[in-house]
């Protein structure tokens, strides 16, 4: 049984009626996508600005209702739950890790906070638990008394680490979780993360921008464009022989010690318009591979060779 | 606390609103003690004694009534009516501002459409209706003035909460199986309270003067009860004849007013983050230079630092930002400096133009020399002509440099015609160029567009736009890529290179990405705790990096094509500015560390082209 599985799940966001005639038909955010994730392992989910990876982060965890679709953690389906009731199966660490934690509110009371309300835990195991999971993070019991702005990012990360794990989920969606820290300290934190995923027997989601972060800690790899999957595969083979033309982009575009400088990508090329989506490919404007067939019809993920999908008409060949 | 005081006290008006409200509190808390006249004894044989008659401190009113006695139970009834109509307006007005700011959407629009008719009334008008309506009385003069207010608390709590509710923490409370009233009370309402007493503390003053009016018009406290509006009113008909009967109650709502309102401006600023840091004044243009000791000599490079010192002073700290950097540039020429943050990069880069913000900043030593001139004092507009024109910057924020209220076209042809002589129409043209040049997607279109309307990766091509519209000879990148995407970042840096290759321009890239250095730059230096620990070539220092930190630094980051793998940390953090350990400040997170490296001062040594500040450097450079 997959620790999550995801169905046709689907976000459009509403457009402001005009003041005349019919409501437009919205954002596609998220385009309808399933994928499914195996307990103890690390699915990363890289992708530009604006594909809508927090869109479907958001949805995962119950802090967005989706406009279609399903969600399934260990068997149990999560309707229109309330983040409440998927707090206990899956969490979420923020991006930024200062604007996650209430300036106003101790540290004591951010960590108490899931324990009392997801687990109604009385007081003594409260205290306890909070010991354990500091120890585990490596964080000191004393600055459970301190406030968010005495700490330094990597150590206020590490909090929103121990917020998380406080709730006891089966999954964690990681949302950018190292991109505000300092490189020395990033690999602090990632490493405390693969530590834990192996001790608590966790499964990550893990979300970033990074190839090279999303390649050190991942199994499997999404790429996301414009809304949907267009290549899921290994993490160490996806960008190293990737089928899909707009991976093959990605890995190409990423600044690597060693290689010279070349624009991947012609300057001309045109990104879509999530209000008025194009009919076929979506990456077809910046193709230099599509066809007549590219522009009519949308490709479907569909097996390429061993434990790889790509969304393509004309995949690359390796 | 403490420091809130303090500040406060360094406003000499707000001090003194706060000492004269705090003897009228005082004495209207204690006039049921004090030995004075029933106020509504009416004495018709008294009438009108003047000030200081016997027995008679302030003399009596036209029917003989005592005055210093109604005053004071005046002042203690519209000091009580006009904070009770403060917290009245305030908790409601809150109440409504938190629910439409948290809730959104639909039951904002509603609300807060409600709130903006009530605020189109003239604000009197709707104070008398309301009376007008409910009756005259005190009672009902405090609900219509409470009710005039709620709208100014509604509109700004809910500005505030609207901005607190898209943070992280409140997703992060409800993913914690908080409700929604949990939440607005254990989460929200502590972030708003401290607008809630600025906004009371500015407006309690107000409230009392208009529950004095209305009681002036006879709408509100009736007779015999003394309020101060009421005691002005009925003084009205004997005004010439008589006037100590109505200087007294005006004076003392001149004095109520105007101390609550000095005590509440100095709140407000007292509470400021801005001024928090202890700058009262306002910043100066450029930065402030205290340079002690000689100016190294002029070089031949296009750009040179020479032994630069930047602190900062907060307080009684004093915090070495950057100690002693050297850096140039010749034309065409990039260099990369990496550094963690903190590390001075930032504070290294903005002392080139004196854009570092003074107080708390200030330049103790060194020179910034651009084609042999120092750059550091020189005057403003000096400064002014060379900044965008002859050097430019690259913020990591695009929001730095990006006017909010102005179309980026508007601000792209204003920057064009500033430096040069182009009609409208062509800066116009040239500002579209420019766009389409760093790869914004329908550049026609978006050039009329806002600030906001774009995405964070649309404005910072923006700003590198901006950055080029005057062909400077050096531009100055603080990680101007960091926020954007690989397949932008690529075009950038593609652009940034031809640009250097073509005309010449030469370029400081702050970073802290191997990759993008090793593409982009032909030298780096790497700075840690405000100085340079190492500095060559690019294929030298990432090749074979001499200083134990550049080499850990890079083992951290990992590198597309590694596959999975554990990453090599550094334990421990860079040091804090102000406290900076002798020796190495490398020195605490270092596993090479000896006695020695902790003793005194160590020099950037070695061959000029690949130099390092370390004793045991990783292999002879
Ligand atoms: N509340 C909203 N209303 C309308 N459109 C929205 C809303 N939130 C997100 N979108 C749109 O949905 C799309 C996906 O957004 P999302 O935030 O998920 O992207 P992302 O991949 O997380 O980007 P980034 O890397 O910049 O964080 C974008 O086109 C965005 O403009
Ligand atoms: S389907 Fe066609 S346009 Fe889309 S990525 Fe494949 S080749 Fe390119
Ligand atoms: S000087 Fe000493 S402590 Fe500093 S980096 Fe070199 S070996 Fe390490
Ligand atoms: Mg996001």
């Amino acid at each position: 049984m997959p620790a999550l599985k995801v169905e046709h799940l689907a976000k459009t966001f509403p457009l402001k009626r005009p003041l005349f005639g019919a409501a437009p038909p919205g954002a596609h955010a998220v385009r309808p996508m399933s994928f499914q994730v195996e307990t103890g392992e690390t699915l990363g989910i890289v992708g530009e600005s604006g594909c809508g990876k927090s869109t479907l982060a958001r949805m995962l965890v119950g802090l967005l209702e989706p406009t279609g679709g399903t969600i399934e953690i260990e068997g149990k389906a999560l309707g229109s739950a309330s983040p409440a009731v998927f707090g206990k199966l899956i969490q979420y660490v923020f991006q930024d890790p200062q604007s996650s934690l209430n300036p106003r509110r101790t540290i004591r009371q951010v960590m108490e906070a899931p324990l009392k309300r997801l687990h109604g835990m009385p007081k003594p195991d409260r205290d306890k638990r909070i010991a354990e999971i500091f120890a585990s993070v490596n964080l000191r019991e004393e600055f459970l008394d301190r406030y968010p702005h005495e700490f330094s990012g990597g150590q206020a990360q590490r909090i929103g680490i121990a917020r998380a794990l406080a709730a006891s989920p089966r999954i964690i969606v990681l949302d950018e979780p190292v991109s505000a820290l300092d490189v020395s300290v990033q690999a602090q934190v990632l490493n405390l993360l693969s530590d834990l995923k192996a001790r608590f027997g966790l499964t990550y989601l893990f979300i970033t921008h990074d190839l090279a972060v999303v390649e050190a800690v991942s199994e499997r790899v999404a790429v996301l464009y414009f809304g949907a999957i267009v290549e899921i595969g290994r993490a160490e083979r996806i960008f190293a022989s990737p089928r899909h033309p707009y991976t093959s982009l990605l890995a190409k575009s990423a600044p690597v010690v060693g290689r010279s400088l070349t624009a991947p990508e012609q300057k001309g090329s045109e990104l879509p318009d999530p209000l008025n989506p194009p009919p076929g490919c979506a990456f077809a404007g910046r193709c230099r591979r599509a066809t007549e067939l590219c522009r009519a019809r949308e490709p479907e993920l569909k097996q390429m060779g061993e434990n790889q999908l790509a969304a393509c008409h004309h995949p690359l060949e390796h | 606390m403490s420091a809130f005081l303090a500040l406060l006290f360094r406003n000499r008006l707000a001090a003194m609103g706060l000492a004269v409200i705090a003897v009228i509190l005082l004495l209207a808390m204690a006039t049921p003690l004090l030995p004075l006249h029933d106020p509504d004894v009416i004495a018709t044989a008294d009438r009108f004694m003047r000030p200081l008659s016997e027995g008679r401190l302030l003399g009596t009113d036209h029917l003989g009534r005592d005055l210093l006695s109604r005053l004071l139970h005046g002042t203690r009834l519209s000091l009580a009516v006009g904070i009770a109509a403060a917290l009245i307006a305030a908790v409601i007005g809150s109440a409504i501002g938190i629910v439409a700011g948290y809730f959104g959407g639909r039951t904002d629009n509603v609300v807060m459409r409600g709130v903006d008719m009530l605020m189109a009334f003239p604000y009197i008008l709707l104070a008398l209706a309301i009376v007008a309506a409910l009756g005259p009385g005190l009672m009902n003069a405090l609900i219509a003035v409470a009710a005039v207010n709620v709208p100014f608390f509604a509109r700004n709590i809910r500005g505030i909460t609207v901005g607190l509710a898209g943070r992280e923490f409140i997703d992060a409370a409800r993913l914690a199986g908080m409700g929604h009233t949990r939440i607005i009370l254990t989460e929200l309402l502590p972030n708003v309270l401290p607008v809630i007493v600025i906004a009371m503390s500015t407006t309690v003053g107000w409230m009392i003067l208009e529950t004095a009016g209305l009681s002036f018009l006879g709408l509100g406290s009736q007779p015999p009860q003394a309020d101060l509006g009421s005691m002005l009113g009925e003084a009205r008909s004997a005004m010439i004849s008589h006037p100590h009967t109505s200087i007294v109650p005006g004076l003392m709502i001149f004095l109520i007013v105007m101390s609550i309102n000095l005590l509440g401006d100095g709140v407000r600023d007292a509470l400021d983050p801005r001024l928090r840091s202890g700058a009262l004044s306002r910043p100066r243009a450029t930065t402030l230079v205290r340079r002690q000791g000689a100016t190294p000599p002029a070089t031949d490079d296009l750009l040179a630092v020479q032994d630069l010192r930047t602190e900062f002073q907060v307080g009684k700290r004093n915090y070495r930002a950057v100690g002693g950097v050297s850096l140039a540039v010749k034309p065409g020429e990039s260099l990369g400096v990496i550094g963690e943050s903190g590390s001075g990069k930032s504070v290294t880069a903005l002392s080139v133009m004196g854009l570092v913000a003074s107080p708390p900043g200030a330049i103790t030593g060194g020179a910034v020399r651009f084609q042999g001139e120092d750059l550091i004092g020189a005057p403003y507009e000096a400064l002014r002509q060379k900044r965008g024109d002859r050097v430019a910057y690259v913020f990591q924020d695009p929001l730095a440099t990006l006017h909010p209220l102005y179309r980026v076209g508007q601000q792209l042809t204003e920057t064009i015609r500033s430096h040069r002589n182009l009609s409208k129409s062509e800066a116009r043209m040239r500002a579209i160029q420019l766009l389409n040049d760093v790869r914004i997607p329908n550049a026609e279109r978006r050039v009329d567009d806002y600030p906001h309307e774009m995405s964070g990766g649309m404005r910072q091509r923006v700003g590198i736009a901006m950055a080029l519209a005057n062909e400077p000879d050096v531009i100055i990148a603080d990680e101007p890529t960091t926020a954007l995407d690989v397949t932008v970042q690529a075009q950038i840096l593609c652009l940034l290179d031809d640009l250097r290759r073509e005309r010449g321009l030469a370029i400081i890239f702050i970073t802290h990405d191997f990759g993008v250095v090793a593409q982009l730059c032909d030298r780096i230096a790497v700075m840690y705790a405000g100085r340079i620990v190492e500095e060559g070539p690019t294929q030298a220092v990432l090749g074979a990096p001499a200083h134990p930190y550049t080499r850990r630094l890079i083992a951290c980051v990992p590198e597309l094509g590694g596959g999975r793998r554990e990453l090599a940390a550094i334990p421990g953090l860079p040091p804090v500015l102000d406290d900076l350990p002798p020796g190495c400040a490398f020195a605490p997170r270092c596993t090479k560390a000896e006695e020695s490296c902790r003793q005194g001062e160590i020099p950037l040594q070695g061959p000029a082209l690949h130099a390092v500040r370390c004793l045991f450097p990783e292999r002879a450079p």
